[in-house]
């Protein structure tokens, strides 16, 4: 342990800490806006860059950026003397010199960190006639949209992407003043190897990486009366939108969110989470197949379009491995514009299917060509949790004080196990629940495959199916995919199944999701309300859902049919993704 | 030659044998019938075709059958670079000056031949209007102490067998086969030794941190990236005597336990590139690199990574993540290299001219190198001298020689007889230091407590015709083209600091400005990540620490004192002198000067571009420049 003395208290850190480590361990607020550390994914974004956080250390010729000197026995720190305030105050006055003032149609605003801390340390503004960078927006992609000229350099996304992700899509460009971080030649996102996670989204600290928006076409679509409008929820939203209404990180918001979307004049709200016990049955057919042929394994999980793109970037070798299920999101969308529009005598051409995603991948994966079923568009629009907050809010809708509502029938239906799909390893532990029954016909007592929980990113777990034992694993993370399929390629690791889902800790952690603060603590909560709901359902077993029972009997026939193939799965795999990449 | 040196026997056996390529340049005492020719081989003198004059000797000794009796080759940069092409004849120790590929029939044939000076080619002191053929007589040599720069000038940088004559490579024999890593790394610091690049940190102890921190995989890197503008030391030790570098190197990689170095150089010297190459693989074929060198434990190999046009990358953290494939982003100290380096192994990063110095301190002793210079800075710095000053060259001299003797006795004095105004050293990262100074003594401290630092080592004379604002707006332009654009202050900071100062120089300055600046570039300095932004605002800091009137002049009266700034330059005609010839008028680019003939003549205020025509055509004086 190591002893210093930060504004004249004694602190004691073990070696290696930073000042900052200390400061927080006095809970003394250094603030920061570059570093960022998120401890459960293993993220961590110290590059000094923005010189905020420096603080006076006795001896030292100049300040010191606390998030990046580590401590020495007897340091003397100072963190609030003239120099250190006036250094924390010139240093944003020169951030904001170099960034547009947009903030009152900047889609960021209340939310922005720069924003936050301009007002918090009475920063004004200097060299009004000084030169600004100058780059182009970047809206190629249907998901993510570029402002460079909002970057303040922190490098989060970069550290993100590379990091993390292992994906690459960003990089710092250029030198000196019109330093950018872009793709690689200030390409397009559309032309570099993003997979849309949007997980560079929720570290950005300002509005230069965002989701596209498309509540105006929602709000069109609401106001045309020759359009029916439905919208489907997806689970992870119920227990973050909340949050976005002052609620506590967690709060399970079901009802209220219900009847808000009502409230806005969709014609039926529906959940997603019955298409993710849809997927179960479909998917989980699948399973069965190829692990009884012994072929094509692992399967691999494909409601993630974010790993979706990747496997294609990164495996094109192992594309043949994900199952060829829809994601939950499009198999609702395409029942609603079949089955749905069928049973109300809705021409499907009429219909706008809006999803609320806790993803920003999920406007991509809308977007697809091969996304559609009898020629129309399974999804129509996609918004993230946080653009639903802003619906509701422009709806005049105070998630605190509607009163609670059902979904409507018959895509309103889920059991526990589609609910769980919004945590890592949750896909996988649904998949058990169904596989495990149908595979060895006896009734699965203990459902919860606790082994399979948890944020940090892979889990793996043999489940004895009877006849034979199956190797199953969880990763979350895009680095752990790369691990884990690294190791699948070299023949080191065995396994029968796999769930790979892009963001660190399934789709609670989201780049649709609203921020968080504390984002450890933030993510477990989301967690645990997902299983808590889980557990409080009476239904646990996605192929016990009535209405997907129905629906099967009624309308698709057998799970893994004809109809269940023209509605539910992608014929061909290479056209579902990357149709962006077929001009390479 | 290509047989290996099997241990320090056989090389004190080649050291004897090679004795005579060098001793009728290397030994005074020399009296046999040989001549030898050297021609600077140096970039400024090879421009100005020295090689040809290297050929043209070669073909005429040829011609003439005098191959057994006189030799000619090239050498390293003799320094007094404003008289180059130089040419020295031994044993007689004539110094030529400004010699082109057509005087080497001369002075072959009336020197060689018939042992003629020809006097035209000498020297002449400019001031006693003597001319002089013994470079030691010469104000520009005197107060010169080469010891870094000893075989420049000496030896063909290209034959190892010359570096070997004159001893080469015996220090690293001694220290391998005599010493152990700790002894070793004792003399250096006994020696006093502090790095060349500029910061002055004592070498021995950066070797014994980087001895210190456990790895079986340690480095050792040269940074020759020497971006400084106008900075040419380092250049020139490696195109005048790579050999030293290497071996200076070798010695490092022992002390610290290091088998791998990296010489960094930057891709704009492939002068220095391809002569470094040469001694890499010379000295490799001797078995003086790589594998159990003369015969013991130690293996070490050295390799050359391009730099590819950023400054950023002389500093040491960017360099080693250049050298990773990186984009070269300095990293924040600590940890420092020497414990975390390349390829996070300890580092040991060293400048080519600190290099240079460790076998000499090898081989005269720790005591020989501490009693030159000052208490606290030890041995000699090399200087690149450059600027308004007459003997524009490469100067070595002890620590602790004052700037007036070093401007004015070696350089000199300034050129075309204008008055002193300021000096610059240290490059973008060094102060400018003014008149009150001049009897300041360059070694570390003195030039840190004025405002100043030693940097590498370039020395950029002003006079009264430079403008103190504009010099410093030049360097911090220079520094925003180079900034890596990691962190705030130095990625924006910088650009701020460049506008005001462009704003300044256009007439556009406020007195807020001055205050503006002045705190901008205080936070700068105090904030920025690495030493380029930490030092960027020096410049800036000491101009307006010495030069306030100026800046006032050009803020308030909207003038410029020494007459540089264009926008706020103001051509009038006197209508006493003016006799109405017109040749002002016909000669203005922007036809703003009006009159008719024989009457008084008017320039146009608004219209006026500043380009000085009208001045330079009046034969009257009637055109005046304020």
């Amino acid at each position: 342990m190591i002893t210093l003395t930060i504004d004249g208290k004694e602190v004691s850190v073990p070696a290696g800490s930073t000042i900052l480590d200390a400061a927080k361990k006095l809970n003394l607020k250094i603030p920061t806006l570059c570093y960022l550390e998120l401890e459960k994914i293993h993220y961590k974004n110290q590059v000094a860059s923005c010189r905020v956080c420096v603080v006076e250390v006795e001896g030292r010729r100049n300040l010191a950026p606390a998030c990046a000197t580590p401590v020495a026995p007897g340091m003397k720190v100072i963190t609030n003397s003239k120099r250190v305030l006036s250094a924390r105050r010139k240093n944003l006055e020169l951030i904001i010199s170099n960034h547009p003032f947009t903030c009152l149609t900047c889609l960021k605003s209340t939310e922005c960190e720069l924003q936050t801390m301009a007002w918090e340390y009475d920063v004004q503004v200097k060299y009004p006639n000084g030169e600004r960078m100058r780059h182009k927006k970047d809206h190629s992609s249907a998901a993510l949209f570029r402002d460079p000229d909002k970057c303040i350099m922190c490098r989060r996304c970069e550290t993100m992407c590379n990091e993390v992700q292992t994906v690459g899509a960003l990089t710092a460009f250029g030198r000196g003043f019109n330093t950018i971080v872009a793709p690689a030649e200030k390409n397009l996102i559309v032309d570099s190897p993003c997979v849309y996670c949007g997980q560079c989204v929720t570290v950005c600290p300002t509005g230069a990486l965002i989701g596209h928006s498309y509540i105006n076409q929602v709000w069109n679509a609401l106001f045309d009366d020759t359009k029916k409008v439905v919208v489907q929820v997806a689970p992870a939203v119920r227990v973050a939108l909340g949050e976005e209404f002052g609620y506590p990180a967690g709060e399970i918001v079901t009802g209220k969110m219900v009847a808000g979307l009502r409230k806005l004049g969709f014609d039926a709200v529906f959940d997603t989470t019955f298409g993710a016990d849809l997927t179960i049955i479909e998917e989980g057919t699948e399973i069965i197949e190829r692990v009884t042929k012994n072929e094509n394994l692992p399967i691999l999980t494909s409601c993630c379009p974010g790993w979706i793109n990747f496997i294609r970037y990164y495996y094109p070798s192992l594309e043949y491995m994900p199952s060829t299920t829809k994601s939950p999101q499009q198999m609702t969308g395409a029942i609603i514009k079949s089955y749905y529009a069928e049973k109300m005598g809705w021409d499907p051409k009429n219909i706008v299917v809006v999803s609320i995603m806790p993803c920003i991948a999920k406007k991509y994966e809308a977007s697809l060509p091969n996304q559609e079923s009898y020629g129309v568009r399974d999804v129509d629009y996609s918004l993230t949790t946080r653009e639903l907050a802003k619906i509701l809010k422009e709806g005049s809708v105070d998630l605190r004080y509607i009163e609670e509502e059902d979904f409507d029938s018959p895509l309103g239906e889920s059991t526990g196990a589609g609910i769980i799909f919004g945590a890592t390893g949750g896909v996988l532990e649904a998949a058990l629940r169904s596989v495990y029954e149908l595979v060895t016909k006896k009734t699965l007592e203990n459902v919860d495959f606790v082994a399979l929980r948890g944020l940090d990113g892979a889990h793996e777990a043999v489940v004895d199916l009877g006849d034979r034992k199956i190797r199953v694993a969880a990763v979350s993370g895009l680095g752990n995919a790369r691990k884990i399929l690294d190791k699948v390629v070299s023949g080191e690791e065995v396994f029968d199944v796999i769930e790979i889902m892009a963001c660190p800790g399934g789709c609670i952690n989201g780049g649709g999701q609203p921020y968080a603060k504390d984002r450890d603590v933030v993510l477990q909560k989301r967690m645990e309300s997902l299983y808590k709901i889980d557990r409080e359902d009476k239904l646990r077993k996605s192929h016990e859902n009535p209405e997907v029972i129905a629906l099967y009997k009624n309308y698709l026939g057998e799970p893994g049919g004809h109809k269940a193939h023209d509605l539910l799965h992608v014929e061909n795999f290479e056209a579902s993704v990357m149709s962006e990449w077929e001009h390479f | 030659m290509t047989t290996r040196i099997k241990n320090f026997e056989q090389l004190k056996q080649k050291y004897e044998e090679y004795k005579s390529l060098v001793e009728v340049r290397a030994d005074l005492d020399y009296d046999g019938d040989q001549k030898f020719i050297l021609v600077c081989g140096g970039t400024g003198c090879v421009s100005s075709k020295s090689l040809q004059i290297v050929e043209n000797f070669q073909n005429l000794i040829k011609e003439h059958g005098l191959e057994n009796k006189v030799r000619a080759s090239i050498s390293g940069c003799f320094g007094f670079c404003e008289k180059g092409p130089i040419v020295k004849v031994f044993p007689e120790n004539v110094f030529y000056v400004q010699v082109t590929p057509n005087d080497a029939k001369e002075i072959f044939e009336k020197h060689i031949m018939n042992d003629q000076v020809v006097d035209r080619l000498l020297y002449v002191e400019p001031v006693s209007q003597k001319s002089m053929h013994d470079s030691l007589e010469m104000p520009f040599y005197r107060r010169q102490m080469r010891v870094a720069l000893r075989h420049c000038g000496l030896i063909d940088p290209e034959i190892i067998e010359e570096y070997i004559g004159v001893g080469g490579y015996q220090s690293l024999a001694k220290v391998i086969t005599q010493m152990t890593p700790e002894e070793a790394i004792e003399i250096m610091k006994q020696s006093g030794l502090g790095g060349r690049g500029g910061a002055g940190f004592s070498t021995g102890r950066k070797w014994e941190f980087g001895r210190m921190y456990q790895s079986d995989r340690k480095f050792v890197i040269c940074n020759a990236d020497e971006g400084d503008p106008g900075a040419f030391m380092d250049r020139s030790i490696m195109e005048g005597d790579a050999h030293t570098v290497v071996e200076g190197m070798a010695i490092a990689a022992y002390c610290i336990g290091a088998n791998q170095g990296y010489v960094y150089i930057r891709a704009e010297y492939p002068l220095a590139v391809k002569r470094l190459q040469i001694a890499i693989d010379e000295a490799r074929e001797l078995g003086l690199l790589g594998k159990n060198i003369l015969g013991t434990d130690f293996s070490f190999d050295v390799d050359i990574r391009l730099g590819a046009g950023a400054f950023v990358c002389g500093e040491e953290t960017a360099l080693i993540q250049s050298i990773q494939g990186n984009r070269g982003e300095p990293t924040t100290k600590p940890p420092f290299p020497a414990e975390k380096g390349l390829w996070q192994q300890p580092t040991v990063v060293n400048n080519v001219e600190t290099l240079a110095n460790v076998p000499v301190i090898f081989d005269k002793g720790p005591e020989w190198f501490a009693n030159i210079g000052t208490e606290k800075s030890k041995g000699t710095k090399v200087f690149a001298l450059a600027g308004k000053v007459n003997n524009v060259g490469l100067v070595e001299v002890p620590m602790g020689t004052t700037l007036r003797q070093l401007i004015f006795e070696i350089g000199g004095g300034v050129r075309d007889n204008r008055k002193f105004k300021a000096a610059q050293s240290g490059g973008p990262s060094g102060g400018l230091i003014p008149e009150q100074f001049l009897d300041t003594p360059i070694d570390y401290q003195s030039l840190g407590q004025i405002g100043s630092m030693m940097g590498s080592g370039g020395m950029i004379v002003m006079s009264d015709t430079d403008c103190m604002v504009n010099i410093a707006r030049f360097y911090v332009e220079f520094i925003v083209d180079e900034s890596c654009g990691r962190c705030v202050p130095c990625r924006v900071g910088t650009k701020r600091m460049l506008e005001i100062l462009t704003d300044i120089t256009k007439g556009k300055g406020t007195l807020e400005m001055l205050d503006e600046l002045q705190s901008l570039a205080e936070t700068i300095k105090d904030t920025a990540l690495c030493g380029l932004g930490q030092t960027a605002p020096n410049p800036v800091l000491s101009s307006l620490r010495y030069f306030m009137d100026e800046y006032k002049a050009h803020v308030v009266e909207k003038r410029c004192p020494a007459g540089v700034c264009t926008e706020l330059l103001h051509y009038e005609i006197n209508p006493e002198k003016c006799i109405g010839c017109t040749a002002c008028a016909r000669a203005c680019p922007v036809s703003c000067i009006s009159g008719a003939p024989k009457q008084a003549h008017v320039i146009d205020q608004e219209k006026c571009i500043k380009c000085g025509n009208c001045l330079q055509k009046c034969r009257f004086g009637a055109v005046i420049r304020k």
